[in-house]
């Protein structure tokens, strides 16, 4: 047997492929366009596996019932694409609450509301770190290949699993609907990551009790003879309900750190040519397909450009930017919103180098020719001069 | 001396609850575990699943496997449960509120699916834990914190709207007739499909003392004269319906159950294999 099988592949259906391989057995959702095919594959895949599908009454519900699905055990994800990723901003607080691993898909269109149903855009940026109510902190992953997207969103899984939380993946319109070339390796070579489960008798378990130097509970699911409370209320590690400020304190405190403090498992970045680079076009997506084309024809020009491309969204790359910051003379942002991304590389870049922004919304993508013009005409070097 | 019930499927930590003095919410919360316990059924398999509002606090004090969602989710949280763990028996616990207006969509989608989950709808005709707004339950007139000047909404028949939706079960109970609920929600969880059981509360907190409804005790004098059982309710003219309100096993049919429907899917791949 061949050690990995080559398939021409569809963006949305290599998002179902991985998922399905990282152990997806139940998925619930509402149709919206970009996002449909996902619904439509896991519908056809699933019960083939002894797996679940259920096309809920909304988005609500959706997010509602894949959470159940995973209290009750299961390992599971939705998808959606923006109004429907605002309808789920409820479903994910209670997720990171409640510490119930899932995998929540976006894939984006144009907004505010309704916008552009079938043009890219990548305007959640900020919504899928803070769309929901309250302190917390979140995953978020940003592939940008049919390729990647397939390996992205098995590691979404193992991060929900491993942290016991929500995982968003952030995807792009383009590369959702765009067919490319995809190497799936054989099951054997997958590293799929499952959750904790309880080692003590059910009397003595605690749903959210940490041991010494763990930050992530164990979990048992309903019906596997440990019974448990689970609330969107602040908790206790009991479980149950607490109005104590230091409960309070301690779970949101603990609810970041376990993510925070976990930052070198789950940061992932890919640098092209930043080595010797004056210049670093930080893009995620479709876009940082463009400024990578942009890169090679500016290195053609003479001029030395790099490709920053966090694959990680959220948590911030914040260690990796910094390094970035103190060797180019110049960062330049681009992304298809009007500067969400932008607003954190500034934060984090913006003390030791020159940090610029490029961005448009039209439904159209940004073009590697417009990156290099952006790069060439630097309004502040010439202002400065 | 807490009762053997309370000590058996109480988490007597948790308690006391937090309901007021004359709320009606413990005598339906005991129907459901009475019910339970009549049936024998096994704790480990056992699924409670609440929204939020008064009642839906009654989850964390029993000793199942349970859930406190969100508001006006429970069904769609115990839907996931359900689908993904059939050998669960999963029962939902709402308010009127939660469960008609909010919540109202997944009712309906819940009943249409006829997914085999016993919702009880703790039906005090207002919301509760917010301070007496009025809800879909409130009858046209009465007065809430949000109508000072009385409530001009038409108010919904639950038990209709889960029969029409196409639930299986559907029966309306109160709490002065506790035997009676407690027979209620043991038919609805037999039942492979999808009950609705709507128990008749009271809040004197709020819904009775904004509407000068009296003491608890008044309120439940209000169930026990005006509850007329479906045999004699048929019976009367339209001129004695008047005011009264009927109870009892509403509604009952066999179809097609939802997570049966799916395996049946699943069932016919590993077949082919």
């Amino acid at each position: 047997m061949a050690d990995k099988t080559i398939k021409l592949m569809q963006g949305n259906e290599a998002c179902v492929e991985g998922a399905i391989a990282a152990g997806m057995r139940f998925y619930a959702g509402y149709p919206i366009t970009p996002s449909t095919e996902i619904a439509e594959l896991s519908a056809e895949k699933l019960p083939k596996i002894g797996g679940k599908f259920i096309q809920m009454e909304d988005e609500i519900a959706g997010i509602s019932a894949v959470i159940g699905a995973s209290i009750a055990g299961e390992k599971v994800m939705t998808a959606t694409s923006g109004p429907g990723f605002s309808l789920k901003q409820e479903g994910l607080g209670y997720a990171v609450i409640t510490e119930a691993p899932c995998v929540i898909v976006n894939v984006q269109r144009g907004g505010p509301s309704t916008g552009l149903p079938t043009a890219p855009a990548q305007g959640e940026i900020m919504q899928a770190r803070w769309g929901t109510h309250g302190d917390h902190s979140i995953i978020a992953l940003y592939p940008w290949s049919v390729k990647e997207i397939y390996n992205t969103t098995i590691k979404a899984f193992n991060l929900a699993e491993k942290y016991r939380t929500p995982v968003i993946l952030l995807m792009d319109e383009v590369i959702a609907h765009m067919r490319e070339k995809i190497e799936i390796p054989n099951n054997t070579e997958l590293e799929v990551y499952n959750r904790k489960k309880p080692t003590c008798s059910p009397e003595n378990y605690k749903p959210y009790e940490v041991k010494e130097g763990d930050l992530v509970p164990e979990m048992a699911g309903f019906g596997e003879g440990y019974r448990f409370h689970v609330t969107g209320l602040v908790h206790s590690e009991s479980g149950f309900p607490s109005g104590n400020e230091k409960v309070a304190e301690n779970l949101i405190n603990r609810l970041i750190d376990k993510i925070e403090d976990n930052k070198d498992d789950i940061v992932e970045v890919s640098e092209y040519l930043t080595e010797d680079s004056d210049i670093a076009i930080v893009a995620f997506g479709a876009t940082a397909r463009s400024a990578k084309s942009a890169v090679d024809t500016l290195r053609e020009d003479g001029i030395k450009a790099g490709l920053f491309r966090p694959i990680t969204i959220w948590p911030l790359a914040e260690k990796e930017l910094l390094e970035l910051s103190k060797k180019v003379k110049r960062i330049v942002v681009v992304e298809m919103n009007m500067g969400q991304y932008y607003l954190e590389v500034d934060r984090i870049a913006g003390k030791f180098t020159k940090v610029e922004k490029y961005g448009r919304l039209n439904g159209e993508l940004i073009t590697p020719e417009e990156i290099i013009s952006f790069v060439k005409e630097d309004q502040y070097a010439k202002s400065t001069n | 001396m807490p009762s053997q019930l309370i000590n058996e499927f109480f988490r007597t930590e948790n308690l006391p609850h937090i309901w007021c003095p004359g709320c009606g919410n413990g005598i339906v919360t005991r129907a459901i575990v009475k019910a339970i316990d009549n049936l024998g059924l096994d704790k480990d398999k056992v699924c409670v699943v609440s929204g939020i509002g008064c009642s839906s606090r009654a989850s964390g004090y029993l000793d199942f496997n349970t859930m406190h969602t969100t508001h006006g989710r429970a069904l769609a949280f115990a839907t996931g449960i359900k689908l993904a763990k059939p050998e669960l028996t999963v029962i939902v616990i709402t308010g009127d509120g939660d469960c008609s207006a909010i919540g109202g969509n997944h009712l309906i989608h819940a009943a249409r699916r006829n997914i085999d989950i016993t919702t009880i709808v703790f039906n005090n005709s207002t919301y509760g834990m917010t301070g007496g707004q009025y809800s879909p339950t409130t009858p046209t007139g009465d007065k809430g914190t949000t109508a000072p000047y009385g409530n001009i909404d038409m108010n919904f028949d639950l038990c209709e709207l889960a029969k029409a939706a196409g639930g299986t079960y559907v029966s309306r109970g109160t709490i002065f007739t506790a035997n009676m609920l407690i027979k209620q929600v043991e038919e609805g969880i037999k039942n492979k499909g999808f009950s609705f059981i709507e128990a008749l509360t009271t809040c004197p907190t709020y819904y009775g003392r904004k509407n000068k409804k009296g003491e608890a005790v008044d309120m439940m004098n209000y169930l026990k004269e005006n509850a007329i059982n479906i045999a004699a309710y048929d019976k009367l003219t339209d001129e004695q319906k008047d005011g009264k309100f009927v109870v009892g096993e509403l509604y009952k049919n066999t179809r097609a159950e939802y997570v049966e429907e799916y395996q049946k899917i699943i069932e016919s791949f590993s077949k082919e294999r």
